[in-house]
């Protein structure tokens, strides 16, 4: 097994393990426990814990504060990384300043678009595009050097991510554009939340003939519902989120007091059908607020305890 | 074409509210193919605000003129003789004509009557979109003629991203997804398979971002 990185998740995930990740919101504020509570909350049941970057664009304490906070806590983080807010020298900066906190791993994202957070009149920059950032990190990494030539005194080693959403249209260029992600240099891949368990298997499939999945780790974005109302605003709402009808009614069809369980229900039974396909190499458990769930999902699919690496 | 929109009445009313004498000036080109400061727009922008002063009952001299281009010195010397006679010109060019009119006319207030917009098409009359940015380094050849730099509302070189949805663009259901339609147009082309190579990160010093830019063409330089 050879190694990149001092990555938990990339020895997790090359010694075969199906990995488990999750995520954090930063706090709206200057306060730290929040981040400390939350990591609390799951950090047992996943190996590693994607640190989100102002998420739906609206304006939180950093992700790169909270993830080194996270690694202080002796767990470790994942930090994600938008290029919608920063350009190329900012996003250097930032890498070196992660992975000289320890900061392993990084999820390459272009971000939402402005519009739909809390500065919806202000600049957004997309210097570059969430592909030619993981080629930068990977170019920082292997080659030692800055996009503008120069050598690094102490190259980041960090594993490199890279999202993908197989729900987005047009669902032809899906399955390219992962291969793309992975030309660029991505080494795992986090999905955008599957409710159309048939759809993603569709797309892993195609990926798979083209021997894709065995390029790059694959984890499978799953998140809860709450609620039927929650799944109708993810269907109609959220943009390149599919939720099918069925899951939209299974939910209604449940008395209100019991629709929170039945969406665990659902999203362990998501994580156990996934489980058994081949090309998924883990878990992306998106809990949005609801941390305290994560255990349970995480027991529920089986994948508890979480093994050891060193 | 550069694309303008009329401002708003009430920002003209209160950028020439203390004015006695005032030029409204139009230009022949773009503003007069997007409707926004041509000849006729003169006329009617002029209309409305001597009613607007005559009801508040105060004196101002609105006098019309419409040049055929503003971005070039030729046309702009036609106004030489009477630009020092008025307290400002109102500008219905694009910001390019504003400027350069105001370069030439030091001691004349020169005032913008519209909002410059973008550089776009005619869709139809009455509706003009955006096409290009002007970054200095046209991408269009990879990208099936169609341009990532200002119709992706988040300039994705090697799109589209995730919030595509059924061929619109995440912001909005209105906006199409500039991804979709690159997508839609190579494969008609038959040539998917250059999609599948990553876009170079692109050179912005020939954007904006570059500074003021500048083309000089030294055979055609007397
Ligand atoms: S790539 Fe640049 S020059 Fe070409 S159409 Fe787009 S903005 Fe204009
Ligand atoms: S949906 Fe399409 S046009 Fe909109 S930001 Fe994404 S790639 Fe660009």
């Amino acid at each position: 097994m050879s190694l990149n990185t001092e990555s938990k998740l990339e020895k997790i995930l090359k010694a075969g393990h199906l990995a488990v990740t999750s995520e954090c919101g930063p706090p709206r504020g200057t306060s730290l426990d929040k981040i400390e509570e939350k990591a609390n909350l799951i950090k047992d049941c996943v190996d590693a814990i994607n640190v989100t970057d102002n998420q739906t664009s609206v304006t939180r304490m950093c992700s790169l504060a909270a993830c080194i906070k996270i690694k202080l806590m002796g767990l470790e983080p994942v930090l994600q990384m938008v290029t919608r807010d920063r350009n190329r020298i900012a996003m250097q900066s930032d890498i070196l300043g992660a992975a000289g906190f320890g900061v392993n791993n990084m999820l390459c994202l272009s971000g939402d678009h402005q519009s739909f957070g809390d500065c919806a009149t202000g600049q957004n920059v997309h210097d570059l595009d969430s592909m030619q950032l993981v080629q930068t990190v990977r170019h920082m990494r292997d080659e030692g050097k800055f996009l503008g030539g120069g050598d690094i005194a102490g190259p980041p080693k960090i594993f490199v991510g890279a999202a993908a959403n197989p729900f987005a249209d047009p669902f032809e260029v899906r399955v390219p554009r992962l291969a793309k992600k992975i030309a660029a240099g991505a080494e795992f891949i986090q999905t955008q939340c599957i409710y159309n368990v048939e759809k993603f298997e569709k797309w892993l499939g195609i990926a798979r003939d083209r021997g894709l999945t065995e390029k790059v780790f694959i984890l499978a974005g799953v998140t809860p519902m709450k609620s039927a109302g929650m799944a109708r605003y993810m269907k109609n709402r959220v943009p390149g989120m599919d939720v099918p009808d069925e899951i939209v009614k299974r939910l209604s069809d449940t008395p209100k007091e019991k629709q929170a369980d039945e969406g665990i229900k659902i999203c362990i039974e998501t994580m156990q059908r996934l489980k058994e396909v081949k090309g998924v190499a883990g878990f992306h458990v998106m809990a949005i607020e609801w941390e305290e769930k994560v255990p349970e999902l995480v027991e529920g699919a089986g994948l508890y305890p979480r093994p050891e690496v060193d | 074409m550069i694309v303008a929109s009329p401002k708003p009445m009430e920002e003209i009313i209160d950028t020439v509210k203390d004015c006695k004498k005032l030029l409204i000036l139009g230009c022949n080109e773009c503003v007069t193919v997007c409707e926004a400061g041509g000849k006729k727009e003169v006329g009617v922008l002029a209309s409305a605000l001597r009613m607007y002063f005559a009801k508040q009952g105060q004196q101002i001299q609105i006098d019309e003129r419409t040049l055929e281009r503003q971005c070039d010195h030729e046309y702009l010397e036609e106004i030489r003789d009477i630009a020092d006679t008025y307290d400002a010109i109102l500008s219905l060019a694009c910001g390019v004509g504003v400027q350069f009119t105001a370069e030439k006319y030091l001691s004349t207030v020169v005032l913008p009557g519209v909002n410059t917009c973008f550089l776009g098409a005619t869709e139809e009359r009455g509706m003009w979109t955006e096409r290009c940015q002007a970054c200095g380094a046209c991408v269009l050849a990879r990208t099936g003629g169609i341009c990532p730099v200002s119709r992706c509302a988040k300039r994705v070189l090697n799109g589209p991203c995730g919030g595509s949805t059924k061929g619109k663009c995440e912001i909005s259901k209105e906006v199409d997804c500039a991804w979709q339609l690159i997508v839609d147009r190579l494969t008609a082309l038959g040539k998917m398979d250059e999609y599948e190579q990553i876009a170079p990160l692109k050179d912005w010093s020939t954007d904006r971002a570059g500074g003021p830019r500048k083309v000089v063409k030294e055979d055609v330089q007397s």
